[in-house]
């Protein structure tokens, strides 16, 4: 790799062992990868909690903190796996709450900003056309890099620690030209009325391509998408496919047109989406032996607009007995959602807020589904619906209207 | 029957990968694999409902996977499971993502991406496989009984 005078001082270490440490990763990385360089990054977003750091996890960042490790860019954290208002009833481990506490107050000392959200697009930081960040998690990757035309590959936590203690993160994938043109396109031939429409085309799309380094093009869809929108079509696309980038005609600041997303090459493959492709996605998930008694909103975190839309929904309801409906958002959102009086609503009808989590990442998520005897998972994000597997749910793709209705029946259409 | 292959007779070659050489049984996934979404990572075993490999372990193994699923956790999951105890020998990926590379690496587990040839063709689970990741090579050292690792 070609290192720059101030790459080779931090390699000798003349900042510290801990950059020294990072930059060292990044070349393993780097090789790898085959990248030939760094690129310089304005801003970090990192995964860190406990219950995907585990112990080892936690060692490392007091082996960091003791280090005098520093972040040298703006960086900020991804939702976490505990929200302390609620984390006896919900029945987590008080060791690991502990533990949670002090991998917060590592990160704390290294200068981390602990924003706990997966959307730091629509509340924190919004990077401008051909800006390199280092982000994780996928769904903000990916909307950094279709939606703002920012430059971001995956940065798992680790890799993202080590761009925000060198400042720099290595040029390959989508921070370079070639790989940003999309290679097939999607005719958009349906009425996607609902967020859980575009999760379903993320889902239909991601499915049958899983390639990172695949990007469908996007267009002829006759409206204009919102960010919400946009956001649960690219968590989708994230998580079914592996993707790291999409083009939507007219959005993305890289696509005017299908042509130019396209780099002016042939597309590899043409697809089309009508309204029964949504209707077979629908179709395809089924209760199975269990019940309809857990409902989520999460996975992404709640913005502002969704926050509102629930309680809209949710308004004079109230959550069936023996039911339980859980929405996450992060501080910023959940602090306004409670002066607007939309929190109000929501907690009225039985709803539980979670701060600062999402619902997936919850410590100690398997004993918690079986201690209450969850069998069943229903939501309207795509995402979360593939994601929770692990947990051994069955997950239930619906309309978001649709979920309200079924957090308080009970039944399932 | 036990048949000994001789190292120089590669079952595939890989384009990139990193780690040290390591031997194990072969896991060999028709699916796709992430550790948030497939893996309980406090036993090793595959729990996603429906997934190719529900039930199985990972623990020590030489894992084949097609692709990569979603999912930042890899980065920080890979090195839990390694102190756990319950991480593979290797991962074999098709294709794989940024962050099943920076977990396997972080976490200094053998990891190699892209195959000269379908290792289904190839290589069974169960059998005994030695990866190679200087010479960028997978062989297989002995077979499975038949009806061992299906």
């Amino acid at each position: 790799m070609e290192l720059t005078a101030e790459e080779q001082a931090i390699l000798a270490g003349t900042r510290g062992e801990a950059p020294k440490r990072a930059l060292e990763y990044q070349i393993e990385l780097g090789k790898f990868c085959g990248a030939r360089r760094f690129v310089p990054v304005t801003n970090v977003h990192m995964m860190g909690d406990i219950e995907v750091m585990g112990d080892a996890g936690l060692r490392y960042l007091k082996d960091e903190v003791a280090l005098g490790a520093r972040c040298v860019v703006g960086a900020t954290t991804n939702a976490r796996c505990i929200d302390f208002a609620h984390c006896a009833r919900m029945g987590q481990d008080a060791a690991e709450v502990e533990k949670e506490r002090e991998l917060i107050d590592c990160l704390r000392d290294m200068g981390v900003i602990t924003t706990d959200t997966c959307i730091n697009y629509q509340t924190v930081y919004q990077p401008h056309l051909g800006e390199h960040v280092a982000w994780g998690d996928t769904g903000t990757v990916i909307y950094a890099n279709s939606v703002f035309g920012a430059r971001s590959n995956f940065e798992s936590g680790p890799a993202a620690l080590a761009a925000a203690l060198t400042g720099r993160t290595l040029d390959y994938g989508f921070h370079l030209d070639e790989h940003r043109r999309g290679t097939f396109t999607v005719r958009l031939d349906a009425p996607l009325k609902d967020l859980a429409d575009w999760g379903a085309v993320g889902k239909i799309v991601g499915e049958s391509h899983q390639d990172y380094y695949a990007v469908p093009v996007f267009h002829g869809y006759a409206g204009m998408p919102t960010a919400d929108e946009l956001k649960h079509l690219g968590a989708a696309l994230a998580s079914y496919g592996s993707m790291g980038m999409f083009h939507f005609v007219g959005v993305t600041p890289e696509a005017p047109s299908v042509e130019t997303a396209l780099g002016n090459r042939k597309p590899e493959e043409t697809l089309t989406i009508g309204a029964a492709d949504l209707d077979r996605v629908y179709a395809s998930y089924s209760l199975g032996d269990g019940d309809a008694r857990l409902v989520v909103f999460s996975g992404p975190q709640q913005s502002l607009l969704e926050i509102r839309r629930l309680a809209e929904l949710f308004e004079g309801r109230r959550i069936r007995e023996g039911s339980s409906c859980f929405a996450t958002t992060n501080g910023a959102i959940l602090a306004q959602a409670r002066k607007l009086g939309y929190a109000d609503v929501l907690e009225r009808a039985g709803v539980t807020l979670l701060e600062g989590v999402c619902f997936y990442i919850l410590q100690n998520l398997t004993p918690m589904r079986i201690a209450n005897g969850w069998r069943n998972m229903v939501s309207n994000s795509a995402k979360i619906v593939n994601i929770i597997g692990a947990h051994r749910f069955n997950t239930i793709l619906r309309r978001t209207a649709q979920c309200v209705d079924i957090a308080c029946t009970g039944v399932l259409k | 029957m036990i048949a000994i292959v001789q190292e120089s007779d590669a079952a595939l070659s890989v384009d990139r990968a990193f780690g040290a050489a390591v031997e194990g049984e072969a896991v060999v996934s028709e699916e796709g694999f992430s550790p948030r979404y497939d893996l309980d990572r406090w036993s090793g075993l595959i729990t996603k409902p429906g997934h190719k490999l529900e039930g199985v372990s990972i623990k020590d193994k030489i894992c084949f996977f097609p692709t990569a699923k979603g999912g930042i956790a890899a980065g920080w999951a890979f090195n839990d499971i390694r102190h756990k105890g319950i991480a593979p020998r290797a991962f074999i990926f098709g294709i794989a993502n940024p962050v099943m590379i920076q977990g396997a690496i972080f976490a200094g587990i053998t990891i190699t991406e892209g195959w000269s040839r379908d290792p289904r063709g190839v290589i069974r689970t169960g059998d005994w496989v030695r990866v190679d990741p200087q010479r960028m090579t997978i062989s297989v050292v002995r077979r499975a009984r038949q009806g061992e690792g299906e």
